[in-house]
């Protein structure tokens, strides 16, 4: 059994470790305020980009020509996927979460016989997936330097897909993300961002006829690679309040466990405390007896 | 009779502006600067790097815009941008520091000749700032 000297000890360590948990609660929290906010503020952008290009494409004249970004290659050989994960640990099952619905993804198309590119966003998803697909990852991009979600990290990722769908490095490409619903619920998406999922445009076409200066195509190949960077932007917003969620809710948890901890420890620690009193008793009380 | 339209203004981060007492914008569209007044026809649109004005009963206001998509609808103007500065708060080398990146970016050989166009039209517009 450990000795009174060794529990002390431990109760310390335990406890220390719930002050930083405790600590890093507090700083996800606060984190997570602002990043939820700025989540919020950036909806209507991507949901105004969004209409416009559901007005867009269904004005379209000539579907045969609709640019590829929209109509895709007609190929399905190639996929791309972007997985977005976080550059912290530390923060629960957000980063396995992601991992696990894009693995499932990977296997389903390796076993069609189709062709897998990777790239990672975030230096966690790379640890993570560099050992079984590691010869698949053709891009690993992180930020760690950056503090928030920013839409100029997001247009630099959009351009590097976009620059490989252009050279026809790959026919589809889906990314993958914790969608914030709350802080103890975030849900891992998968969302084909090339060609663009016209299944949901389709029940809200807009019987709308607009204007347009210069030409629809013309519009629509300048509009798609934004549309193309919103998403990714949009992806990344609703991770960083996944991702601060997520770790606000297993600090707590950790904190709790730890609390859970200290108490045992402490009875432990009393109870031999105790023991100790007890035999020592025991020995004056025989050795007065002897007398 | 009102005259008066409803104008947002959103870039990715958050609402940038939002009025609803402008009588006339002018965006600097794709084939040329346009005025928008009220009842104008619905009319999807891309800018280029310049400078939008908006005419409003609580004061004027000028922005200088480097891209983005203008969407006009039932007297609700949508201006969609990733870079927009209002030009009242923007000082001497902040205007500088644009110039400077954009003409660095023009210097560059690779870049297409539409981008290029688009480059010297951003050196242009924040030369006459200046």
């Amino acid at each position: 059994m450990a000795s009174l000297d060794d529990l002390k000890k431990r109760i310390a360590s335990v406890k220390s470790t719930q002050k930083i948990t405790k600590a890093m609660k507090m700083v996800a929290a606060a984190k997570l305020r602002k990043a939820q906010e700025s989540a919020e503020k950036g909806r209507p952008y991507s949901e105004k980009m969004n209409n416009v290009i559901l007005n867009l494409s269904s004005g379209i004249s000539d579907k045969e020509n609709a640019p590829k970004l929209l109509s895709g290659t007609g190929n399905n050989k190639f996929h791309l996927c972007v997985v977005m994960t976080s550059d912290r640990g530390l923060c629960g099952g957000f980063n396995s979460n992601i991992i696990k619905k894009a693995k499932s993804y990977f296997s389903k198309i390796l076993s069609e016989g189709k062709e897998l590119k990777i790239i990672t966003v975030g230096s966690k998803g790379n640890d993570q997936l560099k050992r079984m697909y590691g010869d698949k990852i053709i891009e690993n991009i992180s930020f760690k330097e950056s503090k928030n979600a920013n839409y100029f990290d997001a247009d630099k990722v959009g351009k590097i897909v976009i620059d490989k769908f252009e050279n026809n490095e790959f026919d589809i490409c889906t990314i993958f993300y914790n969608q914030f619903k709350n802080v103890i619920t975030q849900i891992p998406q998968a969302q084909q961002i090339i060609p663009l999922n016209s299944e949901d445009s389709e029940e809200n076409t807009l019987e709308e006829s607009y204007e347009f200066e210069p030409d629809e195509d013309e519009i629509l190949s300048n509009l798609l690679p934004k549309n193309i960077s919103t998403q990714i932007f949009k992806a990344m917003l609703e991770n960083s309040a996944s991702e601060q969620g997520s770790r606000m809710s297993a600090m707590d948890n950790a904190t709790r466990n730890a609390g859970e901890m200290v108490d045992k420890l402490t009875i432990q620690y009393n109870r031999s405390r105790q023991a100790a009193i007890t035999k020592e008793l025991i020995e004056i009380i025989s050795g007065a007896e002897s007398l | 009779m009102s005259e008066e339209f409803k104008i947002e203004i959103v870039n990715p981060e958050k609402s940038f502006l939002v009025k609803d007492d402008v009588s006339e914008v002018v965006v600097p569209a794709y084939e040329g600067e346009m005025g928008i007044l009220k009842d104008h026809i619905s009319i999807i649109s891309f800018l280029k790097p310049g400078i939008i004005k908006i005419l409003s009963k609580s004061g004027d206001e000028s922005y200088y815009i480097e891209d983005g998509i203008v969407e006009f609808k039932n007297n609700n103007l949508s201006i969609l941008t990733s870079s927009i500065f209002n030009i009242a708060d923007m000082d001497k080398s902040k205007q500088q520091d644009l110039l400077k990146q954009a003409e660095e970016e023009s210097g560059k050989e690779e870049i297409s000749d539409q981008s290029k166009y688009l480059i010297d039209q951003k050196i242009e517009v924040l030369k006459t700032l200046n």
